[in-house]
């Protein structure tokens, strides 16, 4: 039991931080996968917009929808929701606390991801060059529309012979890169600002009800896994049952047989055991024949 | 047994997280393998295309099947398939069971490649750029050339040195569309595969619950019972061989005693442990014979009691077996297979 008592103990104080752990890793990937993706603009007056808002929102959903994935406890939480409600009432307190703890531990990834497209800029001048005023620019003032339109979709792209060492360019460029960075920290700025409070602020409201929420999704949590735990443990011994008998009903198929006065004999008592009666070659491979031909029925009573 | 109850442990609480291993380790090899793998666009209007989405679409599957030849339980869904009925019925939930889960793990191999190959653009850029809008893009007004022309022009988008199009069509303007098609359908695709695992991972528990405890249970109970039977059969054979081997020795030294006509050596009390290992072997020349003996005519796969005096060390083909070590029952009762 003392065992047992352990590892009960390490899921309880590691939940959490198992989760905190996959959390943390998915904000990094987040990271990696921005800095690893290859960013390249279009540059064309109608797929700008597109392709720039496109890279700015798709990869924070798949990155969601994975933090969803990846946690176990979304499993435990839908169990929950949708079981029969049996001999035990359910509590949608308790399930609204596991839901908005999944929920907050997905979301830190694909924030991660806004932000940092945000402070790099390189998405949002993508899908704005084009809605530029070109007015406030000297070298798109006196241009005419469809081509001033041509022009600011490919400020974005550095190394186009058109662009290459225009001021303008680099001028919009600026402009947007700071629009997009200060949105970039303010947005920052805004989630810790939130995250703090509602920290500091929850204790004020309903604290002993959350204690209670928190305590009972701990132990569903924990239940779930001792019940697979006690599967695994449950069907091994019954395996070790059946294999068993299936040994010992061989044995006396055999002694039926081969009906013979039994003979003393002066072997180890130990070595006699673990052969099972079986000691020839024929009789070996009648077991594994049996033993894939007919295999015992699943009842060790 | 405790020892291989904490192995079995190991193996069952492990398995899952070990095949995730496994699931995980061809994933971060198929990244490895497309940034190894050296990309070269032929350049030509026939084979672009088929070169192109050869490697988009090739790998993946080579993937996908290796996925499932590394998967150890591979053989074991193929066992339970195969075997005859007897006495256990068979149930077709399991096998869907076990079957789904390691497809899905071999899927993800397949489904990071294709990602990185569509985000990163040259499969798409090679076998698509033939295919390049040039009316909107590029100069299609440009005189004297035929469609042929055209086409093989094109078709070297992909090889920057030898483009020689830049008037028909501006070889960055062609790549960057391309590059951004690519990258869409990548997202796209990527998006696709992730919810559709979150569709099939949430809805579960929705529907079904209890046939899927059962699923898993039952298949977890074949997975430890062949394990458990493999290391029984082990057991068995270690204790085989080491009687037959014994039993080899014992009938070596009793030919030499019968041969030679030498009383067998008394040993005093103190030699013991030691001379008792021996077998009554106790000079080279014994022992040079019984390796020989044991190289040119190894001893039949039967047992047999050491009481008897078999006389002839490579008898025994005619012994019936004993079983020993049972009580001693002389009724002549029917013992009913349970």
């Amino acid at each position: 039991m003392d065992r047992f008592r352990m590892i009960f103990q390490y899921f309880q104080s590691n939940s959490e931080s198992v989760m905190n752990g996959i959390c943390g890793l998915l904000a990094l990937a987040s990271v990696k996968m921005y800095t690893c993706f290859d960013f390249s603009c279009p540059c064309l007056p109608q797929y700008n917009m597109a392709y720039g808002l496109g890279i700015m929102f798709v990869p924070p959903v798949i990155l969601f929808l994975c933090g969803l994935i990846l946690n176990r406890q979304s499993l435990v939480m839908l169990d929950e929701w949708r079981r029969p409600q049996g001999h035990r009432k359910k509590d949608l307190a308790v399930i609204r606390y596991m839901c908005s703890s999944i929920v907050q531990r997905a979301m830190v990834a694909p924030v991660v991801w806004i932000i940092v497209t945000l402070l790099d800029g390189k998405c949002l001048i993508c899908a704005f060059s084009g809605s530029m005023d070109p007015e406030k620019f000297v070298g798109f003032a006196n241009v005419t529309p469809e081509q001033v339109e041509q022009l600011l979709a490919k400020v974005p792209c550095k190394d186009d012979e058109l662009m290459r060492n225009n001021t303008s360019r680099k001028a919009v460029s600026r402009y947007l890169r700071c629009w997009s960075q200060a949105l970039g920290w303010s947005i920052l700025l805004i989630l810790i600002v939130a995250a703090f409070l509602a920290r500091w602020l929850r204790p004020c409201f309903n604290q002993a009800n959350l204690l209670q929420a928190r305590h009972w999704s701990n132990y569903i949590d924990i239940e779930q896994k001792i019940f697979e735990e006690t599967c695994c443990e449950h069907s091994r011994l019954f395996a070790h049952k059946c294999i068993l008998h299936f040994f010992e009903s061989m044995r006396q198929e055999i002694k039926l047989h081969n009906f013979n006065l039994l003979r003393e004999g002066e072997r180890d008592e130990g070595e006699e055991d673990l052969l099972c009666g079986i000691t020839d070659q024929d009789q070996v491979n009648k077991l594994l024949k049996t033993w894939y031909y007919d295999k015992p029925p699943l009842d060790v009573s | 047994m405790d020892k291989f109850r904490m192995i079995f442990q190991f193996f069952q609480s492990n398995q899952e997280s070990f095949m995730n291993g496994i699931c995980g380790i061809m994933a971060l090899a198929s990244t490895q393998l497309y940034s190894a793998f050296d990309f070269n666009c032929p350049c030509l209007p026939q084979y672009n295309m088929a070169y192109g989405l050869g490697i988009l679409l090739v790998p993946p599957f080579i993937l996908f099947l290796l996925g499932f030849v590394l998967n150890n339980n591979i053989s074991m869904l193929a066992e339970e398939w195969r075997r005859p009925q007897g006495q256990r019925g068979k149930d077709p939930a399991v096998l869907r069971y076990m079957f789904c889960s390691m497809a899905q793990r071999a899927m993800i191999a397949p489904a990071i490649w294709v990602s990185v190959t569509l985000l990163d653009g040259k499969c798409i850029t090679c076998a698509f750029c033939t295919s390049v809008p040039v009316e909107t893009l590029g100069n299609a007004s440009h005189p004297l050339l035929s469609q042929g022309e055209i086409q093989r022009v094109l078709a070297r988008i992909p090889c920057k040195e030898i483009y020689n199009g830049q008037e028909l069509m501006a070889n960055e303007v062609a790549v960057r569309y391309l590059r951004c098609i690519s990258q869409a359908l990548g997202w796209c695709f990527v998006l696709l595969m992730t919810t559709l695992a979150f569709l099939v991972r949430s809805l579960r528990p929705c529907f079904s619950q209890a046939a899927f405890l059962k699923s898993r249970y039952w298949s977890h109970y074949i997975d430890i019972e062949r394990k458990l039977f493999d290391e029984t059969c082990a057991e068995h054979a270690r204790s085989f061989a080491k009687v037959c081997i014994q039993q080899f020795f014992e009938s070596m030294s009793t030919d030499l005693v019968a041969a030679h006509c030498h009383p067998p050596r008394k040993t005093s009390e103190d030699a013991g442990e030691a001379s008792k290992k021996l077998l009554g072997i106790t000079d080279q020349g014994t022992m040079n014979m019984a390796l020989k003996s044991w190289h040119r005519c190894k001893p039949p796969l039967h047992l047999h009691s050491p009481a008897l005096p078999s006389g002839n060390g490579w008898a025994g083909e005619g012994q019936p077996p004993v079983h020993p070590s049972t009580p001693r029952r002389e009724t002549a009762a029917y013992y009913s297979l349970v």
